[in-house]
């Protein structure tokens, strides 16, 4: 084996020589091509990743939802991807990454449409020899999908497909990229110093403060919360939710490895050990937390608390220590199933958790940031408050808006029946018998 | 003796159970079943060709009560599965010929109880 390797080797060796000494015209390939090449092909893996992120929130939704609304989550989560890419394409990658600020650090646009810079200066130029123009607006596409994402597993089960279709459109089009460009556009807050290194606030709390607007105007699911209880409505397959929750993790290597937007090893590799060890003691801390606070330890809210410390690293995955992720983690982790327990006290009916996992947890791992020494705890705070401020208001404007005029709430019937047949005119599950009364 | 089969729209059971508790009613049996009546179908589309689905999802329950319970089990019944559209369901009643308690060997009135 070992010779039949070395005469391969020295067969390549010479005949990658051979093609170089043979066309001595053809411009030299310089090791900043090769880094270029490197790096962006690192970069496009991260996109491939963060896409598979949406079949892992596809998977989570459908799981933990009843049987009956089935095809409705899947068309939702199909909807999003194309509303989420299209929409970034025509307006939101402009808005979000401004080449100049209209208003000073606050606002810019360049335009309708993506056009990459003519040529080096769209590819080796474009960022320094890490990725390209394309790879650029592909993989902060991918993000602002996410982003819209979060919003529909909040509100499943009740709400009207044109009316969340129309709200995640203007959302994902508008807010997410314009308060985006706050931080990673190179805007005010980040003059300020304030970090987010992957969107604990950017992309999941800003998807979070849709979540949370739009199902305080929805209201809960029938036979959720009857006389001042709380009763449970199970989900469905959890075999899928856990299925979702391994997407989600492979997913994050790319959500999280990919914001170090190069290949660089170090930081890459490092990045990607705090992200798992966050999404480890996430795992751990709500396992304590459901096992001692519940009589037993509930496989769903385990889940969470896997994807609730991977979104609590989210902010600080290159700032922080690797003893530092593994306590942000378990501290989010603990904190999601109590949170998700907060949530039904307060009667804001969320199926899935959205509000917990990307809301809550956001807001945690973004203040965490202030564990490392670079970063200053008010500033953190700043951020937060500053996106909450604004996002939670302009998605309660959007609902409230479509409230009034075509409706967000499909009718008690259509609830009880379920949206598969209400909304779609289909079934999830043809040929299955399960009890649609819950 | 009497068993009392309902068939009614499913999601309705929510509302039935309660009307049936609130009569203090507790014991009952409830399995899916397909069935049609006047209601005649509906429609499901599956890739752009139309189904016709005739035999539609019911819930079958089946309530074994004494007689002086009938009253207040139909009444319940009623209560909790009528819309006033079609489909909303039918009530059957029979006369029970026996009942036996399988833990206690327990006959009749006393094992409906």
């Amino acid at each position: 084996m070992r010779r039949w390797k070395k005469a391969l080797i020295v067969m390549v060796v010479l005949a990658l020589g051979a093609g170089v000494y043979a066309d001595e015209a053809a411009p030299a390939i310089t090791a900043a091509d090769a880094m270029f090449t490197a790096n962006n092909i690192w970069m496009m893996v991260s996109i491939f990743l963060v896409f598979t992120m949406h079949l892992g929130f596809a998977t989570v939704e459908t799981g933990l939802t009843r049987a009956k609304n089935t095809v409705n989550i899947l068309f939702k989560n199909t909807a999003i991807v194309a509303i989420g890419l299209l929409t970034y394409a025509l307006v939101g990658f402009n808005l979000m990454y401004p080449d100049t600020f209209i208003i000073s650090g606050i606002f810019g646009f360049d335009g309708f449409g993506v056009v990459a810079p003519e040529g080096a200066a769209g590819l080796i130029d474009y960022a320094g020899g890490a990725y390209s123009y394309w790879t650029d607006f592909l993989f902060q596409g991918m993000f602002a999908a996410t982003a819209a994402t979060i919003v529909s597993g909040a509100v499943a089960e009740r709400i009207k497909l044109p009316s969340f279709l129309i709200f995640s459109a203007i959302y994902v089009a508008v807010v997410y990229p314009f308060v985006g460009s706050w931080v990673w556009g190179g805007g005010w807050l980040a003059e300020m110093n304030f970090h987010d290194f992957a969107g604990s606030t950017l992309v999941h709390s800003v998807g979070g403060w849709g979540a949370l607007a739009s199902i305080i105007l929805l209201g809960p699911r029938l036979g959720k919360y009857v006389n001042g209880k709380t009763r449970a409505i199970m989900g469905h397959n959890m075999p899928l939710v856990a299925i979702g929750v391994f997407l989600l993790w492979l997913g994050w290597f790319g959500f999280n490895g990919g914001s170090v937007l190069s290949g660089d090893p170090g930081a890459v590799s490092y990045v990607l050990v705090t992200t798992s060890m966050a999404a480890a003691a996430g795992i751990i801390g709500s396992m304590i937390a459901t096992w001692s606070i519940q009589k037993k330890p509930d496989l769903t809210m385990v889940l969470n608390g896997c994807l609730a410390g991977l979104v609590g690293i989210t902010a600080g995955a290159d700032a922080l220590t690797v003893m530092q992720a593994i306590w942000v983690g378990f501290f989010c982790g603990s904190i999601a199933v109590v949170s998700v327990l907060m949530f039904d006290k307060l009667k804001i009916d969320d199926p899935v958790g959205a509000t917990t996992v990307h809301l809550v947890c956001g807001i945690l791992g973004t203040l965490f940031v202030a564990l490392s020494p670079d970063y200053t705890l008010g500033v953190q705070a700043l951020g937060v408050l500053v996106y909450g401020a604004f996002c939670f208001p302009a998605a309660f404007i959007i609902m409230f808006v479509l409230k009034k005029t075509i409706g967000i709430r499909v009718s008690e019937e259509e609830e009880l029946k379920g949206l598969d047949i209400g909304e779609h005119g289909m079934e999830a599950y043809s040929g299955f018998q399960f009890f649609t009364n819950s | 003796m009497k068993l009392i089969i309902a068939y009614i729209q499913p999601e309705k059971l929510t509302a039935v159970k309660q009307a049936l508790y609130e009569k203090e009613i507790f014991k009952m049996s409830v399995t899916n079943a397909l069935g049609c009546g006047q209601q005649k179908g509906y429609h499901e589309t599956y890739r752009g060709a139309d189904i016709e689905v005739n035999l539609l999802k019911k819930v079958r329950l089946e309530v074994a009560v004494n007689s002086e319970y009938v009253d207040a089990t139909v009444e319940a019944i009623i209560s909790g599965a009528r819309s006033g559209n079609i489909g909303d369901g039918k009530i059957f009643i029979q006369d029970l010929v026996e009942c036996i308690r399988i833990r206690t060997g327990e006959k009749g009135e006393d094992a409906v109880g």
